[in-house]
Parts: C-alpha cells; sequence; structure tokens
C-alpha cells in the first residue's frame, strides 16, 4: 500500500455545555489551525462525519461547507459516521496515488438534544426501537455480560479523568464519587453508575493526511498509517457474546496491531466496561498505557470522538513520545463496528 | 484513478409508492441479491459493503447501517455508510470503487435506497438547524426560483419542460422497474396538471418512490459476466451560501464534468458519450444540465431538448431509463443513474437499451445544486 500519514491534528476545547456557538463556528478554527500547521490551503480530497440526528435537522453537513471554505468547489465526501470512517474513505482515496492530501472533519453538539434517547433511533425500527431501550440500558446489558469488578471499573474512570484534567483540552471532571457532582456515584442503569458513563461534550477536530514524499516534506516526524481496517458485526444484541467484540479483534488483526509493541492506545470506549472489552479484543499488552488522553470518559464529542482517538494516538506518534500506537473508533450499539487504526514513527 | 474497477452485476427493485410488504431490511436485501444473481455470486464473495441513502429523518432510523448489516451479509466485514445529500447514490458508488481502485478490496457491494412511505420527505426536508430560515418549501420551492432564472437567461419557451416531462415517462413505459407508468402521456396531460411551484406543474417533478438499488464492484482479475468498466470518476462541491456562486451553473458541476471527462479522455461529450443517464428531479434540469454538463452551449440546451436529440430515438438519448421524473427513491436515484449508464455499455437494459452504447454518463447532483458525483462508463477495457 502507499504510504500515508497524518501529519496534523486539531480539536477544540470540547465543553460539557452550549457554549452558543453552532457546527461551522466549531469547526471554523480547527480547519484554520490545521491548514496553518501544514501550510496546505488546497487539499487533494476532504471528508467528514457527522449525524443529522444530532442537529435534529437533514444535511447538517451542508453548513460545514461554508465553514471549510470550499472554494473554488472541491473534491469532498461525507459518511454518516464518527469522523475516523471518514479517514478511513480518505486513507483508501490517497491509495489511488493521484492526490497526495487530504483534510478530514468531525463535529458533534450534544448538548442539544437527549443523547441516551437519540441513539435509541439507531436500533432496529421494527424490533429493537419500539421497545425503548436507551443507549445506557444496552450499554449496562453489555457491562453485566463483561462481569467486571466495580473496582475495576471505577479505576478506569479515576484515571481518565485524572488523565482529562491534564489534557487542556478535555473536561475537568472530579474523581468519580460524590465529589463529581449530584448522583455521579449512584447507579443509573445497574451495574454502570453515573460516572461509567461518557459526559455530554461539544466539540470538533480535524485531521490531515499526506502521502509519500509530501508527507516528509511537510512533516517533522510523520505517523505513518501502517494499518487501518474496520469490521462489523450483527446488529441484533442477543445473536453476540457480548462479553467480547469480535469485530474488533479482526478488525486490530487486519490491522496487525500484534506484529510490534503498542506504546500507547487510545480507545473509543464510551463506557468503563468498553475499555475492557477492547483491551482483551485488541489484545494490549499489559505496558501499554490507554487513554493518556483521557479518553472518551473525559470528553465525547459524538462523531469526532473517534477520530480523536486518532488524532491522540498520531500526536503522540508525532511529538515523540511513542513510536508505535494504536488508535480504535467504534460505531453502533454495543460496539458492533470498530476500526482499528496502527501509527508508527 | 487507481487500479481498474468494472460493474459486474446491477439488481434493482421494481419502484413504486409503497412497499408494504417488506420492511428497509427487505427491501435492500431484495436488490441485493439481484445484483449477486447477475454477477453470478453469493454475499460469501463480497468483500465489503457501501450503503448510501438521504438523510435519516427520510425514515426515521439513525444510521441505519448498523441495523442493515445483517440483511446484507456484512457481518464480520467492513459497513460504510455514505451521506452527501441528493448525489449520495453517485457517491456511494464512487467510495465503492475507491476500495477497489484504491487496491483495498476485490468484490464490493454498493446499496442505496429509500424507503419514503415510511416518513414525508417534503416534511424532512423543511426541517431547519437552529438561527437559520427555513424555507418549509421542499425540494421544487427551492429550485422554482433556479429554473425562472433559467428560462429568463437562455429565453426558452414555456414548453420545453412539458417536452422533457412527456420524453422522460415515455421512456419509462419500456423499464419495467419505473414507478410512473403512464400510458398515451403526452404534452395536454401534462399541461393540464396543477401548477405547484411555478413554472413546475405537477407531471414535471418526480414521484415519491419505494426503491433500492444495488450493484457489484470488481477488481480486474476478478471480473465476471459482463462488465462496465469504469473510465473516470468524480465528486465536486461547493458551499451553498457563498455569495457569488451561480446556482443555475454551478461551477462544482462543470468542475465535476471536466474530470472525469479528462479521466476519459472525452473532449466533445455530445459526440463521444452515446447515452446519459442524468438527475433531473424536475423536467426544466434536461436543459439545464446539457449546459453544464458541456453538452450544449450556455443558453443553447433547450434547443437539443427541443430538436430531439435526447429522446431514446436521438444521437444522445438522456435517461432512457425514464430518469428520476419517473422513479424516485431519493437516497438511491444517484445510484440507479450510475447503474443504467452500466446497463446501458454491457447491453443489458432491455427494451430502452441505446443500441451500440459504449460509453455512457452517470451522474447525480443534490444540496442546493452544490453537491456532483459523476462517473463515465465504458464497454471497453480502458
Amino acid at each position: 500500500m502507499r504510504e500515508v500519514a497524518v501529519i496534523a491534528f486539531a480539536q477544540t476545547r470540547h465543553t460539557g455545555e452550549d457554549q452558543g456557538l453552532n457546527e461551522p463556528e466549531l469547526i471554523g478554527p480547527v480547519i484554520q489551525e490545521v491548514k496553518e500547521r501544514t501550510g496546505l490551503t488546497r487539499f487533494g480530497f476532504t471528508c467528514s462525519g457527522s449525524c443529522d440526528y444530532l442537529a435534529g435537522a437533514p444535511f447538517s453537513f451542508v453548513s460545514a461547507l461554508d465553514a471549510i471554505g470550499a472554494w473554488p468547489p472541491i473534491s469532498e465526501s461525507h459518511v454518516e459516521m464518527d469522523a475516523a470512517w471518514a479517514l478511513y474513505e480518505a486513507w483508501v482515496r490517497l491509495q489511488h496515488g493521484d492526490v497526495d492530501s487530504a483534510l478530514v472533519y468531525g463535529y458533534g453538539k450534544t448538548s442539544m438534544g437527549d443523547l441516551r434517547e437519540i441513539m435509541t433511533l439507531q436500533l432496529d425500527p421494527y424490533y429493537l426501537a419500539p421497545l425503548g431501550l436507551d443507549q445506557v440500558s444496552y450499554a449496562a446489558l453489555q457491562a453485566d455480560a463483561v462481569g467486571a469488578t466495580p473496582a475495576e471499573l471505577r479505576e478506569i474512570v479515576r484515571r481518565s479523568r485524572a488523565d482529562g484534567r491534564a489534557n487542556p483540552y478535555a473536561l475537568d471532571l472530579p474523581d468519580p464519587g460524590d465529589s463529581g457532582g449530584p448522583g455521579d456515584d449512584e447507579y443509573d442503569v445497574r451495574p454502570l453508575r453515573a460516572s461509567d458513563i461518557a459526559p455530554i461534550t461539544d466539540g470538533a477536530a480535524a485531521i490531515v493526511l499526506a502521502a509519500g514524499d509530501l508527507a516528509k516534506q511537510l512533516g517533522k516526524r510523520p505517523a505513518w498509517i501502517t494499518g487501518i481496517a474496520h469490521r462489523a458485526e450483527p446488529h441484533y444484541l442477543g445473536m453476540r457474546d457480548l462479553a467480547r467484540s469480535v469485530s474488533a479483534a479482526d478488525a486490530a488483526r487486519a490491522a496487525g496491531v500484534g506484529k510490534g509493541p503498542v506504546e500507547v492506545a487510545e480507545l473509543h470506549a464510551q463506557f468503563s466496561h468498553e475499555e475492557v472489552i477492547l483491551r482483551e479484543a485488541l489484545g494490549l499488552p499489559p505496558g501499554t498505557v490507554v487513554n493518556p488522553s483521557g479518553g472518551p470518559l473525559a470528553a465525547n464529542p459524538v462523531m469526532a470522538t473517534g477520530l480523536i482517538r486518532i488524532g491522540e494516538a498520531a500526536r503522540r506518534v508525532m511529538d515523540g513520545a511513542a513510536s508505535r500506537a494504536v488508535a480504535h473508533a467504534a460505531s453502533g450499539p454495543c460496539l458492533q463496528q470498530n476500526l482499528v487504526t496502527v501509527l508508527e514513527a | 484513478m487507481g487500479n481498474r474497477c468494472a460493474v459486474i452485476g446491477v439488481g434493482q427493485t421494481k419502484y413504486q409508492t409503497k412497499r408494504r410488504d417488506v420492511s428497509i431490511a427487505g427491501l435492500v436485501r431484495e436488490a441485493a441479491l439481484r445484483a449477486l444473481e447477475d454477477a453470478g455470486l453469493t454475499f460469501k464473495d463480497i468483500d465489503a459493503v457501501v450503503i448510501g441513502k438521504a438523510p435519516d429523518l427520510f425514515e426515521g432510523v439513525m444510521m441505519p447501517e448498523a441495523y442493515l448489516a445483517d440483511a446484507l451479509g456484512a457481518a464480520g466485514k467492513p459497513v460504510t455508510r455514505v451521506h452527501t445529500a441528493g448525489s449520495v447514490g453517485g457517491s456511494t458508488a464512487l467510495v465503492g470503487a475507491s476500495l477497489v481502485q484504491g487496491g483495498v478490496h476485490d468484490r464490493v457491494l454498493v446499496v442505496a435506497f429509500e424507503k419514503q412511505s415510511e416518513s414525508n420527505a417534503t416534511w424532512a426536508l423543511s426541517t431547519h438547524l437552529p438561527f437559520t430560515a427555513s424555507l418549509v418549501v421542499g425540494a421544487g420551492g427551492y429550485f422554482a426560483p433556479h429554473i425562472r432564472e433559467y428560462i429568463r437567461r437562455s429565453g426558452a419557451p414555456d414548453h420545453i419542460g412539458t417536452l422533457v416531462a412527456v420524453k422522460d415517462r415515455l421512456n419509462a413505459l419500456k423499464n419495467p422497474y419505473a414507478h410512473l407508468r403512464i400510458p398515451g402521456i403526452d404534452r395536454r396531460m401534462v399541461e393540464s396538471t396543477p401548477m405547484l411551484w411555478e413554472p413546475i406543474r405537477y407531471l414535471d417533478t418526480c414521484p415519491s418512490s419505494d426503491g433500492a438499488c444495488a450493484m457489484v464492484l470488481a477488481a480486474e482479475d476478478k471480473v465476471t459476466g459482463t462488465p462496465a468498466w469504469i473510465h473516470g470518476g468524480a465528486m465536486r462541491s461547493e458551499p451553498i451560501f457563498r455569495a457569488g456562486r451561480d446556482t443555475v451553473n454551478p461551477q462544482g458541476g462543470k468542475d465535476c464534468a471536466a474530470d472525469v471527462y479528462r479521466q476519459a479522455g472525452i473532449t466533445d461529450p455530445l459526440r463521444e458519450i452515446d447515452v446519459a443517464e442524468v438527475y433531473v428531479p424536475f423536467s426544466w434540469y434536461e436543459p439545464m444540465w446539457l449546459e453544464n454538463l458541456g453538452f450544449a452551449g450556455e443558453g443553447e440546451g433547450w434547443k437539443l431538448t427541443e430538436s430531439g436529440a435526447t429522446a431514446l430515438s436521438g444521437h444522445i438519448p438522456w435517461n432512457a431509463s425514464g430518469g428520476v421524473l419517473s422513479s424516485n427513491p431519493i437516497g438511491a436515484s444517484g445510484l440507479i443513474r450510475f447503474a443504467e449508464a452500466a446497463l446501458q455499455v454491457r447491453g443489458k437494459a432491455g427494451e430502452h437499451q441505446v443500441e451500440g452504447a459504449r460509453r455512457a454518463l452517470g451522474h447525480a447532483y443534490g444540496g442546493g445544486a452544490q453537491f456532483f458525483a459523476m462517473w463515465i462508463v465504458g464497454s471497453d477495457k480502458p
């Protein structure tokens, strides 16, 4: 395959409540930042990820084109998925060999609606959605199947929030427990406590990919994508062993996660127990540092969260903190779809 | 453009107002199985699935690719969901082809659908983001002023739209999958229907359809049966609110066409393309796109339509299948254009086959005439 690298990553300072910014206003600054950092003003391909249901309107991605300055007209596409899949589409497009750079971005404002209710609408509309099972409830089914101890889950939350406090882009959330706000330690849907659930977050992120010589020329230390793959599994929760993620394991194998050491892994775990499942599925060695950014439990701008995992993993390779890192993104109920990226110096 | 890629299977459902007998999953599976049958393959042979559809609000199912994965045999495989407004069907084909052209997969199934009977598209199109003006007009209300401006600029006579409305419905009578099949359709019938958004009459518009379309795309060494080779593919997007953008003859459409023609080595589309399937949801968009796509000079498109050149018996048939004016499962409409172009160069278009078609254009557009997707397919290996 053609060598392609992440050469720039930018994200908003994510917020836990609506700051009065619309989507183009969220995206504008991060696009400007990656343009300045790379010196590129035009890209061979552009791809984004977002979700109409978060905005409550059709074609919510249309206004983003005004924010990125798509004039003269650009070669562009959009996925109604986490923007990590937009990055995958851009990586594939760069394999053609006729273009050398790509801009990828994603954004989401979960402050505007009831996310857990909205997520119910991604279930089978005939047999599952009418049951009214919300996102936290079906996540709780999976948490129950995993059977992690309360101490194990609490430690994941404590570590994620502490790392998040050290990350200027993530939310400032206190240690789990009553100090995390009223009800933080109470069960939401057993066995999940409020603190086990990723916070409501508004934010956006952008990444620039470059191929071959252009990447070497523009990036001091590009984060080369040495493997990238994604897989889906059956939709119906009853057809899966919820304690494991077969599709994440398949994607990790296809991306070649096990072919070398993994110093850092950024996992798209929106609930603490998902980290337990994903560590095992990806076959992460015990020494791997997981979610040093704080991960989704410290900032979860839905539709950008997966892309941010790739950006955070790439950042550690680009700044020299790691020589090999893994990023994971998920979509669908209970980790139905998983995308795994390996980044190397 | 990367590695060679060809269409080796096409599947469509019969387009109609309501498909009460199937779920959304049943609808897409029907198209997928027909495409696989055409290619002589089964789900087991497919490496990846790409799903396209217009806004999720049309059916009220958010990110339906999750739910549709099982019906499309996609468990254990990569599934991607594309959404680029009305051009999405075309984009879905291009994203699927890209996986082959990039050397990532050998056989890809692309599927696009809309089940409009599950909801109300005009309502879904009329909601708006906070702090932005609501048009509350649906697509017809949005595009009617653009058509009026085209008529003003070109001086086209009033009956041109009617000619297209009749021509495409006559073609539909030869297409067993077409939704609107109106025996005895003629100019008087079109002109007697109510004015919806002046100058668009009821029969100048597309119907609301339930339907799905699927294609199997293959790498060169996996080609089976009769291939339609991809000679060029491109997408272009431009901002909806940019002041000074020409919404009647958009730059994005011109640039996208120039890109696919360059890839396919076409310098004179009128002479070098044998048949075109172009996204014409309102009859007047035929002369408008004839100009935008370089088949006619500016202000001259209506003359080509009036001359009969775009009829099935003309020298450059446009929408031999009956087009979007005869079948409109919105998210699938672009993929149907791309698929019908492939059927023509494979010689498999049946009664609406354009004899000797060797090179065809598939076209889709969407949003405020700001998203474009196109491809050129041919019977010869590029």
